[in-house]
C-alpha cells in the first residue's frame, strides 16, 4: 500500500516514553495527602476512594483477612514463642503473617504514591514485559496465579489456621467417621482425626515436592540437553538414546520399582521423581539449543575466546529459559498427581504424617459409610494441579510469540 | 516404506537393550537380593547361601548380567518366587487382560478426545468451546485413582444403595457364574466390568488429546485449501470430516506414542483399585512380595510394551504422511 501524505498526517502519534498523558498518569486523578493517609491507616481504602474498587477491595481484604487470623489465632502465636523450644512451622507461619501484612499495606502506599505517577509504557518493552502484560490480560492464568498463591500461604499459615492436631486422635469411639458438620468441616476419618486439619497439613507434601522435584529434573534436563544440543555428534546420539530409553519407560512403573527396593522415604520419593522428570526438559533444551547454536551471538563469543561453560551458561541458556518454565508450571502438576500416587500405593509419604494421596487411600475402606474422608483430599489436588495447569497454560501464551494474538 | 520400517525395527533393538541393562542394575543397587523374602530366624545361613549358588547370585555381576540377557533373549522369563511357577505361564493371561482394557481405554482416549476437539475448533470461542475446556482441564488434572475410587463410590456403592437401575461392578473382569453364559451376555458382562476402569484410565489422556486435537484443527480450519473447498460449494460435514481432519489427524497420531506410557503407568493404578488381574497389578504385587524375577519379567514387558506401540505410532505415521516415508 503506498501511503498518500494525507494518511501519514492523521496516522495517530506514538506515546514517547517519558512523558505523562495530561490527564494524570494511567488515567488517574492527582494522589492527595489525604489519600495517603486512608491508605496507611486502612490498607485500599485510598483506592476506593479514588474509585478504584476492585483493587482497593482487594487490599482491604488481605489486609482484614490478615489481620482477624493474627487476632483469631492470637493464642497459638503466643504459644510459638512462649514454649520451651521454638517449632520451626509455627516460627514460618508466624512470618508469613508479618511480611504478608507488611507487604499489604507497603504495596497500597506505593500503588498510590509512585506507581500512579509513573506514565504507562507501551512500546520498546523485553520480552519478559511484553509476556507480563499478555499474562495480566489472561484472566484464567491470574485466577490460576491468584488460587497458587492462596495455597501456598494457606500451607504456609497452616499451624495457625488448621483448627485440630492432624493427628489428634481423642476418643475414637464418639469422633470417628462424623459427617461434615460445623466443628468438622470435612468430617472425621476412622480415627476420629479431622479431615480438614488433615487435608491442610498434607498439602505441605504436595505443595514442596512437585517444586523440588521439578527442580531436579530442569538442572538435570538442562544439562544433557544444553551438552547434547552444543556438542552434536556421538555426544548428541549417545545422550539423546538414553533420554529416549528412559522415555519409553513407564514413568510410574519405574518409580514404584526404585522406591519399593529401598526404603520409601520422602527424599527418595523427591529425589527419584526429579530423576524420572528430566527427560522432556532435555528434549526441549536440546531444539532451542540447536537452534541457537549456529546465531550470530554465539558465533562471535566463540570467537571472543570464551570457554564453552560460559557459552552454555551465559549466553545460551538464558535464551531457552521460556519454554521450560512453561514446561516446570506444567510439569508441577504432573509431578503433584504422580507423588499422591505414590502415597496411595503406599510407596510415598508413610502415615500418620498426612499427605492427600495417603488419605485418598484411608478412606478407601469405608468408602460408603464415609465418602468424605476420600473425597475432599481428592478435591484438593483437583484444585491444586488444576491452578498449575492454568498457570502454567498461560505462561505459554504469553511466553510463546506465535501463540499471542 | 520397507526400508523406513526396517530402520525404526532396528532401531528399537538398543532401545530394549538399554531398558533390559537398566532394569538390571536397578535391581542390584538395591539392597536385598531374591532371597530376602526367606530370610527367618529357623532358616540356617547355610541355606541361603546354597539357595543363592543354586540361583547363580554368587557369580560376578558381569556374568550374571549376560546369561540373564541371554535368558531374556530366547524368551526364558525364570521362574516366579511368589507364585512358584514359570513366568512364561503367567505372563500370556496376564498380558492379555491389559491389552484388552488399554485397547478399550486407547481408542476410548482417542474417539473421545477427537470428536470434542473438532467440536471446539469448529465453534471457537462459542460457550460450548468455553465450557468443554474448563472440563478438559478439570479432568486434566484429577487424579486416576481419585477419579476410579468416586466411580466405585457413586456407580457401584452408592448406585446399588439408592437402587439404580443400572450398577457397575465395583471389581475383578468377570461376574460369578461368567463360565456358564452365552457368548453375548459374556461379552456384556466383560463390558460391564471394563466401562469404569476404561473410563478411569482414559478420560484424563482424552482430555489432552481433545486439547491437541482443537489446536490441530484450528490451524488446519484457517488454511486457504479449506476456503477453497468451502467455496466449492461443499457441504460444512465434508469440509471438515474429509478435507480439515485428514490433515489435523497427523500431528494426533504422534500422541499415540506419547500417551502410552501414561496408560501404562495409569494402569498400574486402576488395576489395583479394580482389581483387574492385568499385568499392573501384577507389578506392584510382585514388587511388594519381593519377587524379584517377576518384577524384571514385568516391568521389561510394559516398557517393550511402549517400544511397541511407539512403532505402531510411527507406522501410521508413514502411512497418513507420504513426506515422512520419502525421506
Amino acid at each position: 500500500m503506498v501511503q498518500s501524505p494525507a494518511d501519514l498526517e492523521f496516522s495517530p502519534p506514538e506515546p514517547v516514553a517519558g512523558v505523562a498523558p495530561a490527564a494524570g498518569a494511567r488515567g488517574r486523578t492527582p494522589v492527595s495527602t489525604g489519600h495517603l493517609v486512608l491508605s496507611a491507616v486502612l490498607p485500599g481504602a485510598g483506592h476506593i476512594v479514588r474509585g478504584e474498587w476492585v483493587g482497593g477491595a482487594m487490599l482491604g481484604f488481605t489486609w482484614a483477612s490478615l489481620l482477624a487470623v493474627l487476632f483469631l489465632t492470637w493464642d497459638r502465636v503466643a504459644a510459638v514463642f512462649t514454649g520451651p523450644r521454638v517449632p520451626v512451622d509455627g516460627a514460618l507461619a508466624v512470618g508469613t503473617i508479618a511480611v504478608l501484612l507488611a507487604g499489604t499495606w507497603a504495596w497500597s502506599l506505593y500503588d498510590l504514591a509512585v506507581r500512579a505517577k509513573r506514565p504507562v509504557r507501551k512500546y520498546g518493552d523485553s520480552q519478559w514485559a511484553i509476556a507480563g502484560r499478555h499474562f495480566k490480560r489472561n484472566r484464567m492464568a491470574m485466577a490460576g496465579l491468584m488460587v497458587m498463591l492462596i495455597l501456598y500461604a494457606v500451607t504456609l499459615l497452616t499451624p495457625l489456621i488448621a483448627p485440630y492436631d492432624p493427628t489428634a486422635q481423642g476418643n475414637i469411639v464418639e469422633t470417628r467417621y462424623l459427617s461434615p458438620s460445623f466443628e468438622h468441616p470435612m468430617g472425621t476419618d476412622k480415627f476420629g482425626r479431622d479431615v480438614f486439619s488433615r487435608v491442610l497439613y498434607g498439602s505441605r507434601i504436595s505443595l514442596t515436592i512437585g517444586f523440588i522435584a521439578v527442580g531436579l529434573g530442569v538442572v538435570i534436563g538442562g544439562a544433557v540437553g544444553a551438552i547434547a544440543g552444543y556438542f552434536g555428534r556421538w555426544t548428541d546420539t549417545v545422550l539423546m538414546r538414553f533420554t529416549d530409553m528412559m522415555l519409553s519407560f513407564p514413568r510410574l512403573i519405574l518409580l514404584i520399582v526404585i522406591i519399593a527396593l529401598f526404603e520409601p522415604t520422602i527424599w527418595l520419593v523427591v529425589f527419584v521423581l526429579g530423576l524420572t522428570g528430566w527427560m522432556s526438559v532435555a528434549r526441549i533444551v536440546r531444539g532451542e539449543v540447536l537452534s541457537l547454536r549456529g546465531r550470530e551471538f554465539v558465533q562471535a563469543a566463540k570467537v571472543l575466546g570464551m570457554s564453552d561453560s560460559r557459552i552454555i551458561t551465559r549466553h545460551i541458556l538464558p535464551n531457552t529459559l521460556a519454554p521450560v518454565i512453561v514446561y516446570a508450571t506444567l510439569g508441577i502438576g504432573t509431578t503433584i498427581l504422580i507423588e499422591a500416587t505414590l502415597s496411595f500405593l503406599g510407596l510415598g509419604v508413610q502415615p500418620p504424617t498426612p499427605s492427600w494421596g495417603n488419605m485418598i487411600a484411608d478412606g478407601r475402606d469405608a468408602l460408603l459409610t464415609a465418602w468424605w474422608i476420600s473425597t475432599f483430599p481428592g478435591l484438593a489436588i483437583v484444585l491444586t494441579v488444576t491452578a498449575f495447569n492454568l498457570l502454567g497454560d498461560g505462561l505459554r501464551d504469553a511466553l510463546d510469540p506465535r501463540l499471542r494474538t | 516404506m520397507i526400508s523406513y520400517l526396517l530402520r525404526r525395527l532396528l532401531g528399537a533393538i538398543p532401545l530394549l537393550l538399554g531398558i533390559l541393562t537398566l532394569i538390571f542394575f536397578i535391581i542390584n543397587i538395591a539392597p536385598g537380593d531374591p532371597t530376602a523374602r526367606y530370610f527367618n530366624p529357623n532358616v540356617a545361613p547355610e541355606v541361603i547361601e546354597q539357595m543363592r549358588r543354586n540361583l547363580g547370585l554368587d557369580r560376578p555381576l558381569h556374568i550374571q548380567y549376560f546369561s540373564w540377557l541371554r535368558s531374556f533373549a530366547t524368551g526364558d522369563f525364570g521362574h516366579s518366587f511368589g507364585q512358584m511357577r514359570p513366568i512364561s505361564e503367567i505372563l500370556p493371561i496376564v498380558l492379555w487382560n491389559t491389552i484388552q482394557l488399554m485397547l478399550v481405554a486407547v481408542v476410548m482416549i482417542f474417539v473421545l478426545g477427537m470428536l470434542i476437539g473438532i467440536l471446539q475448533a469448529v465453534r471457537q470461542y462459542s460457550a460450548a468451546d468455553n465450557v468443554l475446556t474448563v472440563i478438559a482441564l478439570f479432568f486434566y488434572s484429577m487424579p486416576s485413582f481419585w477419579l476410579a475410587l468416586m466411580l466405585i463410590l457413586v456407580f457401584s456403592l452408592k448406585a446399588s444403595q439408592w437402587g439404580w437401575p443400572i450398577q457397575f461392578p465395583a471389581s475383578q473382569m468377570t461376574s460369578v457364574g461368567y463360565e456358564f453364559m452365552g457368548a453375548g451376555e459374556q461379552l456384556t458382562d466383560r463390558l460391564m466390568h471394563m466401562a469404569m476402569p476404561a473410563l478411569a484410565l482414559g478420560i484424563g489422556s482424552a482430555a489432552g488429546i481433545a486439547r491437541y486435537m482443537r489446536g490441530s484443527m484450528l490451524e488446519v480450519i484457517h488454511q486457504d485449501y479449506i476456503r477453497t473447498a468451502r467455496a466449492k460449494g461443499l457441504s460444512e460435514r465434508t469440509v471438515i470430516f474429509k478435507h480439515a481432519l485428514r490433515n489435523a489427524l497427523i500431528p494426533i497420531i504422534t500422541l499415540l506414542g506419547l500417551y502410552l506410557p501414561v496408560v501404562m503407568s495409569g494402569s498400574v493404578v486402576v488395576e489395583t483399585i479394580f482389581a483387574w488381574p492385568g499385568m499392573g497389578r501384577l507389578i506392584v504385587d510382585s514388587i511388594f512380595q519381593r519377587d524379584y524375577p517377576l518384577v524384571m519379567a514385568t516391568s521389561f514387558i510394559a516398557a517393550a510394551l511402549v517400544v511397541l506401540g511407539n512403532l505402531v505410532a510411527d507406522v501410521l505415521y508413514a502411512v497418513v504422511d507420504p513426506r515422512i516415508r520419502t525421506d
